[in-house]
């Protein structure tokens, strides 16, 4: 059986305890592994996942809210689709203690509240003292099924080494923008476990943004616009892209278009693949003049991809010499690189600060597979085939290789599930928990500051 | 703000060194007559009806920014530019009284404050602008220089990106955290670097009007609370029902005296139902000829209108009993009938001389079985809708545009629109009383058909 065959059977039956010596290489999630990983192993961080939602009110400043973490929103989905929200916790220990009863089989997180969520019944809807979200970090959700119209190696849930690449440039014009155009430094993307990548933006200022200025960024990200009505799907209007677009364009939708993407995809090289392409140019003329010569080369005895790049080229000049026949043909060039590589958020995700987003360190109960942070920097890199799988976790422990504590100074650590807590570690919360002490110091200060001059006299 | 019995005003304390939009921060220290707490208050629900109807229409924003002009030259102009500001300023107060106490309204008056602050804004010369901006402490820094310099280039991208084929480069920009412009954000309408967005000169509405929007939104849920708690019951004799009856206020001409158009005999009256009667009115009508009989609901809205558009007591008197005479009898007519028509004309009782209903009061009425009256646009089925409609002559793409307006619960539009499709012509004011309808409606046909020869 091949991998792909493997990951795409959809077998979750319950295992005996004997078994799990030897598992059956088709079976990598299932309940009695679940309750190893968030049970005994000290495989699920719990510590690391509190650490972060605290945002530093530790409780060692006299600056620290200790209830901050009570306010948070969890929800588990249990086996059998039950679905309990509102779940909070006093502490880490309590969380732990939750999820150890439960096993849920998937984890979400969702806002910090005005008062605890278990609590909320005792407060109004109206007047002073509301239920209501006050913190909630800027989170994108981007699945590789929305680009279905333009991907030809899988479709649905399936998900391979040559459409991957699409969201590898997803995270990296989106995690450009967030840097360069927004200034927010604590951004962790996490992989979703088969299909997609979830983005987080923990900087103060994001989690406190309304719901109104959050739909504004995701606007701002939204450039496809497709629905089954309408066959130009990316408009770009104006006499040039903005300047976002541009830069995304040029530092990377150009290049992974004109290279990686013709080569895993072929996007012109059969009819019904360039007559999708034609069909955005919106001009009878130029589309006949391109069918014509396509139509007669097609037994060639060029390679699927050598036969895209020259169609491509023959796209490109005859629409740079007839692009100012109507506005409409300005910039179809960039539309149709636009289309099919630009990143595809899913706006409703993002909108709203009560919306809930799956845990990192979850395991996918499709797939099996570790919801591992992505390292932006890197995303080249990431191959989401070669995630842990949790049977491959169960293993590893079985073999004696286990990880029970993560040694930050020991990098001789090789454990499966060792490096993506590294990186978790160093590169987003301990620089994160930085910042965030630094900030509630010094706004103790302020307080403490302003209350000294008031006494003074 | 303390409202006082009719006094003569002391003068106000604001000078007209104030910019020219108040952004009514705080409630004004000043002594305000009673009189004048309903007549500015009505003034400006004028024009936010009128700001209304403009955006229902889908209005462009400079078709609105004529529209706010006219409105507020119409309704709230004074030559003494003090009292005209204080007027503004007292109106826009007493109307938050009226619409923080539900969400609907407060949704409804935080709408129609923020697009007339908008429009008016944007009337504004750019020096007054920059006023505007100051006042509201905006802590936005003007770019210059060399930071300036190192924008350009993808400034003028911005600009290019918008549909300006030049890329030039406004003078000022204003550096702003860019969760000030949402919507600019959202529109990509702006350059965003590190956090910030560089709004153009002429962008600065957007930052203003968001200010404006928050500022008024917070100021309401305030106000409600002050409602409840303490002014409601304090006010219950003198301020409440003023308050509680502005909400629902029809603002028009009441018809109780018809004009020299309307004067109609009875020998003309089912030409002139046919040519010039609205839709509800045509319904009743055709019912009492077909029935012979209407329900208390139907003669009263029936009758007032027909007294508004001319008809004489005794025509009238005449019409009823025709009709009515022929189902029960001329003795129960007399007993039964006869007096409510003279009731309603002002020959019986207290006298009091009844206003035709407008629109508003109709829309809101429930007719049950065996009623006749009440809005159809409101109150009829799709299908008799449509039928009806068709009777009158609308086409089926005519009848599209107004089913679309009624899906939209906008039943005074959907019957504006029926006017325009029949005589075809444009009707801006909008209709929001049946006998402005015949009014309007007689204007036209009589300007259509020449004289009758002497």
């Amino acid at each position: 059986m091949t991998r792909e065959e493997i990951e795409s059977r959809e077998d979750e039956s319950m295992m005996d305890a004997p078994q799990m010596n030897n598992p059956k290489p088709e079976e990598f999630f299932n309940v009695n592994y679940l309750r190893i990983y968030y049970g005994k192993s000290n495989l699920f961080p719990y510590s690391d996942i509190h650490k972060w939602l605290s945002y530093g009110h530790d409780g060692k400043h006299p600056g620290c809210d200790e209830y901050y973490f009570g306010r948070r929103e969890f929800s588990f989905t249990l086996e059998n689709d039950v679905y309990l929200r509102y779940k909070s916790f006093k502490n880490a220990s309590s969380m732990e203690d939750a999820i150890k009863s439960h096993f849920p089989y998937k984890i979400d997180i969702g806002a910090v509240y005005s008062v605890d969520p278990d609590k909320r019944h005792a407060y109004s809807q109206t007047g002073t003292n509301v239920f209501t979200p006050v913190e909630r970090e800027l989170v994108f959700d981007i699945d590789i099924t929305d680009y279905d119209d333009v991907r030809y190696c899988c479709s649905g849930a399936d998900v391979c080494s040559k459409c991957w690449p699409l969201m590898t440039v997803a995270i990296k014009v989106i995690h450009t923008s967030l840097t360069e155009d927004f200034g927010f430094k604590h951004i962790l993307w996490v992989f979703s476990g088969r299909r997609g990548v979830h983005c987080w933006v923990c900087d103060p200022k994001a989690r406190r943004m309304t719901n109104e200025q959050r739909s504004a960024v995701a606007e701002y990200f939204r450039v496809y616009k497709g629905n089954e009505n309408n066959a130009r799907k990316v408009a770009l209007m104006g006499y040039s892209l903005h300047p976002f677009l541009a830069r995304s364009y040029v530092d990377y939708l150009k290049g992974f278009f004109e290279g990686e993407l013709q080569a895993t995809q072929s996007i012109f090289s059969t009819k019904d693949k360039y007559e999708k392409i034609l069909a955005m140019i919106s001009d009878e003329d130029i589309q006949s003049e391109l069918r014509g010569k396509w139509e007669n080369s097609a037994r060639s005895s060029l390679s699927e991809e050598a036969i895209s790049l020259v169609r491509w080229e023959q796209l490109k000049n005859t629409l740079q010499s007839k692009k100012h026949k109507a506005p409409t043909l300005r910039m179809c060039v960039e539309e149709i690189v636009f289309t099919f590589t630009y990143p595809r958020i899913d706006l409703e995700v993002s909108k709203q600060m009560n919306h809930l987003l799956k845990a990192p360190f979850c395991v996918h109960p499709k797939t099996g597979r570790v919801c591992v942070p992505i390292d932006p920097n890197n995303c080249d890199d990431f191959d989401p085939l070669a995630v842990p799988t949790l049977s491959q976790l169960i293993e590893e422990i079985n073999s004696g290789g286990s990880r029970m504590d993560v040694d930050d100074d020991d990098d001789s650590d090789t454990s499966l599930l060792g490096k993506s807590i590294k990186f978790f570690r160093s590169s987003f919360l301990e620089p994160l928990l930085k910042s965030c002490k630094e900030e509630i110091e010094s706004s103790y200060k302020t307080k403490i500051g302003k209350s000294k001059d008031s006494l003074s006299w | 703000m303390e409202v006082i019995r009719s006094q003569k005003r002391t003068p106000s304390n604001d000078t007209v060194s104030n910019p020219k939009i108040p952004l009514y921060l705080t409630a004004p220290q000043m002594e305000v007559r009673l009189e004048e707490f309903e007549l500015f208050a009505v003034d400006r629900l004028r024009v936010l009806k009128g700001v209304s109807d403009g955006l229902a229409r889908g209005r462009n924003p400079k078709e609105m920014d004529d529209l706010v002009d006219t409105l507020w030259k119409e309704h709230m102009r004074d030559p003494d530019a003090s009292v005209m500001f204080n007027k503004d300023i007292i109106s826009h107060f007493v109307l938050r009284l009226v619409y923080c106490r539900s969400d609907e309204l407060k949704k409804w008056f935080l709408s129609m404050e923020t697009a007339l602050f908008r429009h008016r804004f944007r009337l504004q010369n750019f020096e007054a602008q920059r006023a505007i901006v100051g006042e509201f402490g905006l802590p936005y820094k003007a770019v210059t220089g060399a930071e300036l310099e190192g924008l350009k280039e993808r400034l003028g991208q911005v600009v290019r990106s918008l549909g300006q084929i030049s890329p030039t480069v406004e003078a000022v920009y204003y550096k702003v955290p860019f969760e000030e412009v949402p919507d600019l954000v959202a529109s990509r309408r702006v350059l965003i670097q590190k956090g910030y967005a560089f709004v153009a000169g002429s962008q600065l509405v957007s930052l203003v009007v968001t200010q404006f929007r928050s500022h008024i939104s917070k100021a309401l849920i305030l106000t409600n609370r002050k409602w409840t708690t303490t002014i409601q019951e304090r006010e219950k004799d003198r301020l409440t029902p003023i308050v509680e009856a502005l909400s629902t206020s029809y603002l028009g001409p009441d018809y109780s005296q018809s004009t020299e158009y309307a004067e109609i005999s009875l020998k003309d009256i089912d030409q002139v139902a046919k040519s010039s009667f609205p839709l509800c009115m045509r319904h009743l009508f055709e019912k009492v000829r077909e029935d012979h009989h209407l329900k208390h609901g139907g003669r009263m809205q029936l009758g007032l209108f027909l007294k508004g558009v001319g008809l004489k007591l005794d025509d009238a008197l005449a019409f009823w009993r025709a009709e009515f005479t022929k189902k029960v009898g001329s003795e129960r007519f007399d007993k039964e009938y006869a007096y409510s028509i003279r009731h309603n004309y002002g020959k019986e009782g207290k006298r009091t001389d009844y206003t035709p209903y407008a629109c508003q009061k109709i829309i809101l009425s429930a007719p049950g079985a065996g009623d006749h009256h009440g809005c159809p646009y409101r109150h009829f089925s799709e299908d008799n809708l449509r039928a009806a409609l068709g009777r009158m002559g609308l086409s089926s793409r005519g009848m599209e545009g107004v089913m679309d307006q009624v899906r939209n619960k906008h039943y005074q539009l959907a019957c504006t629109m029926t006017f325009e499709a029949v005589y075809g012509t444009s009707c801006d004011a909008g209709i929001n009383h049946p006998n402005q309808y015949f009014e309007e409606s007689q204007k036209i046909l009589k300007s259509k058909t020449p004289p009758a020869p002497v």
